[in-house]
């Protein structure tokens, strides 16, 4: 036995439906190495708890009330390892580009389950810093947001953004959000004059953004058209756009022209 | 294929209609023409029937310059050009014809008195040939209306295969599997339970199968195809689905097309219910009033839920059944107000009597 086995880890169960909950506590009854740290019936608590409880495991739902199970991992981010469990075998490819462990196919009997748990573990071990001193540093790995961005569906835009505030989740229906900043490693979404830290790279936002609705003016700003009031010359050749409530955000000379070019069409 | 040419009884036909004609060409020969009755006789009724069969040469023609497709200048050249180029070789064919008769005592001197009339006979020949290009234009439309006709009957049966399939498809898999998964979970924590849902669930399945194959079906059959369904539904959501039915006794005799209401109900658990975190209500309403069957699917949805694809679908099938079914007898509206989903349907109330 070696260390990394003897180990306990912690896990969170989320599913909306109390007797799927139940078959996987059931077979997690034969792992005492796995405690259940908590239940959860719907995306808002699911992120609650896993953002106060720090598990080292989740089994997640993709449909639920609140948020959906992609939602919820973009808001946990990457500290956990998560095991999608869904009847739904169209979300298994996206499951994967947001790093899923696995992804569990309901029904699923006891050796899928195992598999999937023994795979968990690998992952959990491999990360842990601890068992693997000499092993290289891991590149730094892209945000589960910005993951989630670029495994979205083709043609399918974003129409809301799920922001979290410590174990508070808000949703921002993307008709709501005035605009968006690049703040270092986050970015700020400006929704009725409040505004919501994300971690998220801007480039992945835009990409996910209904481009005839959203324009990135700025190297740090993508706003939404329908606030924009009117475009002011700035200093000698820069331009800055006015919201409607007065917010005035600098326009690159790229993103002039892009602001140009979706007037005239 | 040609049309006349192709059957035999129809070739008949064919000749026998241009017995008229040769009645008239042998009028024609023998009033302004001079001839002897006789020699009419003799030159008019073969020359007729010969001409019946040149003459069916105009179909060709007629087909390769369809009246909706070609021109105007080139439907008339290329038929007067046809009709002089037949009327030219019948007349050649009527000369030698006389010369041949000429051998007989009986019809001495019959060619020089023909070749008088053979621009009487180049004349009739030209309006034969242009009556017989009328008359293959008539067929040839009479043609394209029947194959008209049969591609929408297979359009139809298309559409009904369609429909089939998407009956079949309407089934939710996904219904099966998290049933399945609840059944999975029931099996060791209370297996009497588990046994009751796998005989609710075949009970359901066995209710959908060959739904597909009648057009409709009574009321009363699709409310508890419906009834099936939310047993299996609410051993899986448990209190979260309440059930409130409001429904007129003497519509259960009505027959609606099969699969029609489940869809809806499904509906209201896919994107109602099952989003709920306490759950909610879906209400059942049915009423017949003058004639008329009207149903309202309402049920209580989270307008802050995350969006989910495959929505509308089951709802566009029942809206396009309705329409194919019905036309504008039938009416289908959606309606959301504040967090209560309605649908709401009126069609025209087909009784036993009335239905296939």
């Amino acid at each position: 036995m070696t260390q990394s086995a003897d180990k306990k880890f912690r896990a969170v169960i989320v599913d909306d439906e109390e007797l799927a909950r139940q078959v996987l506590r059931e077979f997690l009854t034969a792992h005492p190495e796995i405690e259940i740290a908590a239940e959860c019936a719907n995306g808002f608590e699911a992120v609650k708890s896993v953002t106060e409880l720090n598990p080292d495991l989740v089994f997640l739902d993709v449909q639920m009330p609140k948020l959906d199970g992609f939602e919820v991992l973009e808001l946990i981010g990457a500290s956990a390892a998560v095991v999608f469990v869904t009847a739904h075998d169209n979300y298994a490819i996206r499951a994967f580009e947001v790093h899923a462990v696995d992804y569990l196919l309901k029904p699923f009997g006891c050796d899928r389950f195992e598999a999937a748990l023994t795979r968990a573990k690998e992952r959990l071990s491999a990360a842990s810093p601890a068992t693997s001193p000499t092993a290289q540093p891991a590149p730094p790995l892209p945000s589960p947001s910005d993951l989630a961005a670029a495994a979205r569906p083709p043609a399918q835009y974003l129409d809301r953004i799920p922001v979290r505030d410590g174990t508070k989740v808000f949703i921002i229906p993307v008709a709501k959000l005035d605009y968006a900043e690049a703040q270092d490693d986050y970015i700020a979404l400006c929704s009725e004059s409040k505004k919501h830290l994300k971690q998220q790279t801007i480039s992945s936002l835009e990409s996910a953004l209904d481009p005839s609705r959203f324009l990135r003016i700025h190297r740090s700003y993508i706003v939404n058209l329908e606030r924009v009031a009117r475009i002011e010359p700035y200093g000698k050749d820069s331009h800055v756009a006015v919201l409607h409530n007065g917010t005035q955000l600098p326009v690159s000379r790229a993103g002039y022209a892009r602001l140009r070019e979706f007037l005239d069409r | 294929m040609h049309p006349i040419l192709g059957q035999f009884r129809r070739l008949i036909a064919y000749l026998l209609s241009w017995l008229p004609l040769s009645a008239m060409l042998v009028y024609l020969l023998a009033v302004p023409g001079g001839l002897t009755w006789a020699e009419a006789f003799a030159l008019g009724i073969p020359l007729c029937l010969l001409y019946g069969f040149m003459c069916l040469s105009a179909w060709y023609s007629c087909r390769w310059t369809p009246l909706d497709r070609a021109g105007a200048l080139q439907v008339a050249f290329t038929h007067l050009l046809g009709a002089i180029v037949v009327s030219g070789i019948w007349i050649l064919a009527a000369k030698a014809l006389a010369h041949e008769l000429s051998a007989f005592s009986a019809f001495n001197g019959l060619e020089p008195r023909l070749s008088k009339n053979l621009p009487l006979l180049f004349g009739t020949g030209i309006l034969l040939y242009l009556l017989a290009v009328a008359f293959f234009y008539v067929l040839l439309a009479v043609q394209q209306s029947q194959e008209a006709k049969e591609r929408e009957m297979k359009a139809g049966v298309l559409a009904r295969d369609a429909e089939l399939r998407a009956l079949k498809a309407q089934v939710n898999p996904h219904f099966l599997f998290n049933s399945l998964n609840s059944i999975s979970a029931l099996t060791s924590s209370d297996p009497a339970k588990a046994r009751e849902m796998c005989v609710l669930l075949g009970d359901f399945l066995r209710r959908t199968l060959g739904l597909g194959e009648k057009a409709a079906i009574p009321l009363e059959e699709e409310l508890s195809l419906i009834r099936s369904f939310l047993a299996v539904e609410k051993v899986r959501f448990g209190a979260r689905i309440q059930m409130e039915e409001n429904i007129d006794k003497d519509a259960l005799d009505i027959f609606v097309p099969p699969l029609l209401l489940q869809p809806l109900v499904e509906n209201a658990v896919v994107h109602g219910i099952s989003n709920l975190v306490e759950g909610g209500s879906i209400k059942l309403e049915i009423h017949s009033r003058n004639g008329t069957l009207s149903i309202a699917v309402e049920n209580s949805f989270d307008p802050d839920s995350p969006p989910r694809r495959r929505g509308g679908v089951g709802l566009a099938n029942v809206r396009q059944r309705l329409a194919t079914r019905h036309g504008n007898l039938a009416s289908f509206d959606v309606k959301t107000e504040g967090d209560r989903y309605r649908v709401a349907i009126t069609m025209p109330a087909e009784r036993p009597e009335h239905a296939p």
